[in-house]
């Protein structure tokens, strides 16, 4: 003990941390800041530091080469003792990671803790979300399989659209005319050394502003923030109601951040790693590529945008969006903190959660994409086969060989692309079927140049027998009235 | 063990004025020496972080796909060829595929597998005859013009050229509304695409739903 105390002296006189250090631990923060609430932050740093030991222990084996890459991951998956595990370490750490940051600024949202004098570790924690993404786009690259190779293909199809110096972007982001081994060359390079790099200094700058400036008090409603008084009321705060970091505040940190890091092994071990999968092969078409988890609600968000707005949305709205983020502890930096008196803040924020959510439901199960696969490998349910003709039959087998099947469902199984027709012939009359398979509309390909006549006959012979046994199909009634009326058309009234 | 490390004292040498006028001018002129040899590193820097940006006819190049007698009249087959601006390690990415839809002896399109939207790679289904995209639902007819979905186009085309018996194609890098969108004739809708088939057929003019080219 006496020479571990003798060793610590010698240290202590030479790299002199323990004045700092303790001034550091032991400052006073409010009572009620020592809240299960306010864990996030250090979470969110715990996870950096596990993404930065396991990305380097990937990276003594991983090949930065477009070429071995894929090989390298699943030499990584399958040959390698718990190679496995690290990946799944890292993927899931990943997630984690992008969750608490949102989470962690939620709260700091809801909590107003960007007011007076905290805008800058607002404004640098903006910037750290977006690192925490850009490094989630650039990992997802460097799992080069055919979702990273097509992802790449969306991201370059964005940066086109930007005016005059779209191409030189793509260019750039490309390294090149074509997604290739240059590409994956700059994103191991922004992924490892230019991002980290960046998100340990402003890390590092966050957490020193949050020590300096002190923890961001329990909001009180009508406690109003001005940047006159707010010091001084602070100070006193933590003078008359505070207690030390370290341990009141920090055991919960330590506790929760350990709980995370659990949560990070257990779902690598119950999961496993994240991809590849398949081989980054652009000649391969017969794939469906899909964003990361994060990326889905952008993804959703393509499919719904009318064409028009595309180009200015992609463009602009992130633009906006960030901006508004940058903004915004100067148009609110005073004023009430408390949730219970910002109900535009509280909507706000519910209202991007909730299109998130919708948007991220949305894209993990497509509706917007044909099923390619349903027209050879969903079958027409049987009892819609059994008590029809022999070329309401036939026209089931047009409907299948056509791919109609891909963005129509039948039986729940199928495309949902286009509207489910098990009940068809209740909403549509034979004429109206043969007009919308013939000519398309209302976004469906018009099929006229791809059935012949007999096909045709057949498939709405089948689409007639698609309603429900209590609901006859429709009918036109002026067609009905037509034949039955014993009135002369105009054209005979004429004569 | 207890060695005590002496700090020195600052010396009063530093309050002076004039030393420390001077001493701050020799500091302004080092910085200064580092700012001109950083400029120096500042231009290199940026041509080398800027050399993939080319213009769009650098990076292209004609290439076979192969013996026109491989693509039969009447057919749309899936074609690759080789990534001429190729990298030693670029592996499989090297690879690119199109598709060659021959509509006579002589006539060919040849359309990027890109979709319009953003990117992904369409797929042909010959029974229907449409292209279908996975990711966002665009689909596009045999001639390769908007069928529906949120493309606001048609699928890029490659110019393509008979040499030798050989159906050559001018290409090399991803199609995207900045470049391909840019060099294309608008021709589809018009009623020229049997005047020239040598020349690019699109089919930018082509909105709603009925195909206009046969």
């Amino acid at each position: 003990m006496r020479f571990l105390k003798t060793i610590y002296g010698w240290l202590e006189q030479r790299v002199q941390f323990e004045a700092p250090v303790k001034e550091a631990a032991l400052h006073p923060v409010p009572s009620n800041t020592a809240s299960w609430w306010y864990v996030f932050g250090s979470a969110a740093f715990t996870l950096l530091m596990l993404q930065v030991v396991t990305g380097i222990l990937l990276a003594i084996v991983y090949v930065p080469s477009a070429g071995q890459a894929w090989s390298s991951l699943n030499v990584l998956n399958h040959q390698l003792e718990l190679g496995w595990f690290l990946r799944a370490v890292h993927g899931w750490g990943s997630n984690f990671m992008v969750a608490v940051v949102l989470i962690h600024m939620a709260q700091v949202f809801l909590f107003g803790a960007y007011k007076f004098p905290r805008e800058l570790t607002w404004i640098v924690g903006v910037s750290l979300l977006l690192m925490t993404l850009g490094m989630a786009f650039t990992g997802q690259v460097l799992r080069f399989d055919q979702d990273a190779y097509w992802g790449l293909g969306i991201g370059a199809s964005i940066s086109s659209r930007i005016p005059v110096i779209g191409s030189s972007v793509v260019h750039l982001l490309l390294g090149g005319p074509i997604i290739a081994g240059a590409t994956l060359s700059r994103f191991f390079a922004l992924h490892v050394f230019v991002i980290p790099g960046m998100m340990l200094a402003f890390a590092g700058l966050h957490v020193w502003m949050v020590l300096k400036l002190g923890i961001n008090e329990w909001p009180t409603p009508g406690r109003l923030v001005h940047r006159s008084t707010y010091i001084s009321e602070y100070r006193s705060l933590t003078h008359r109601d505070g207690i030390p970091f370290v341990p009141a505040a920090l055991w919960k940190d330590a506790l929760f951040s350990a709980a995370i890091l659990a949560a990070v092994v257990l779902c690598a071990c119950v999961f496993g790693p994240i991809g590849p999968s398949g081989q980054p092969d652009p000649t391969i078409v017969q794939t469906v590529p899909k964003p990361d988890f994060f990326f889905l609600w952008i993804y959703a968000a393509l499919a719904y945008l009318p064409p028009s707005m595309e180009t200015p949305f992609i463009l602009i709205a992130p633009v906006v969006g960030i901006v508004i983020l940058l903004v915004l502890p100067f148009v609110a930096g005073e004023g009430e903190k408390s949730w219970h008196r910002r109900p535009v803040a509280v909507l706000v924020l519910s209202t991007v959660a909730l299109t998130w959510g919708v948007l991220t439901h949305l894209a993990s199960f497509t509706p917007w994409s044909p099923h390619m696969e349903a027209w050879s490998g969903d079958p027409v349910p049987v009892r819609y086969l059994q008590p029809v003709t022999p070329l309401a039959r036939e026209g089931a087998q047009v409907f299948q060989a056509k791919q109609c099947r891909n963005c129509h469902s039948l039986g729940g199984r199928g495309g949902e692309r286009g509207p489910t027709l098990d009940a068809i012939a209740s909403r549509m009359t034979e004429d109206q079927m043969i007009r919308q398979v013939l000519q398309g509309g209302g976004n469906m390909p018009a099929y006229g140049k791809n059935l012949s006549p007999a096909e045709t006959t057949a498939l709405v012979t089948f689409l007639e027998t698609l309603h429900p046994k209590d609901q006859p199909p429709a009918i036109d009634a002026s067609q009905q009235q037509a034949q039955s009326s014993e009135t002369p058309t105009p054209l005979e009234a004429k004569r | 063990m207890s060695t005590e490390i002496i700090i020195p004292e600052q010396s009063s040498e530093i309050q002076q004025p004039t030393g420390q006028s001077r001493r701050w001018f020799l500091l302004g002129l080092g910085a200064f020496f580092n700012g001109v040899v950083g400029s120096m590193f500042l231009v290199p820097i940026a041509r080398y972080l800027l050399s993939p940006v080319k213009r769009d006819s650098a990076y292209k190049s004609w290439i076979s796909l192969g013996a026109v007698d491989d693509y039969p009249v009447g057919e749309t087959r899936l074609a690759t060829y080789e990534n001429p601006f190729r990298r030693a390690w670029d592996g499989e990415t090297a690879g690119v595929a199109c598709y060659v839809r021959r509509t006579a002896e002589d006539k060919f399109q040849v359309f990027a597998v890109n979709c319009a939207h953003l990117g992904c790679p369409v797929r042909w289904f010959p029974q229907s005859q449409l292209f279908m995209c996975p990711c966002h639902g665009g689909a596009y007819y045999a001639d390769g013009s908007r069928a529906s979905g949120p493309p606001e186009r048609g699928l890029f085309t490659y110019e393509h050229k008979i040499a030798g018996g050989q159906l050559q194609i001018d290409a090399g890098q991803m199609p995207t509304l900045s470049n391909t969108a840019k060099s294309v004739t608008n021709g589809g809708c018009k009623g020229n695409l049997a005047s020239n088939s040598d020349q690019l057929v699109t089919i930018e003019g082509c909105k709603g739903n009925t195909p206009c080219a046969s």
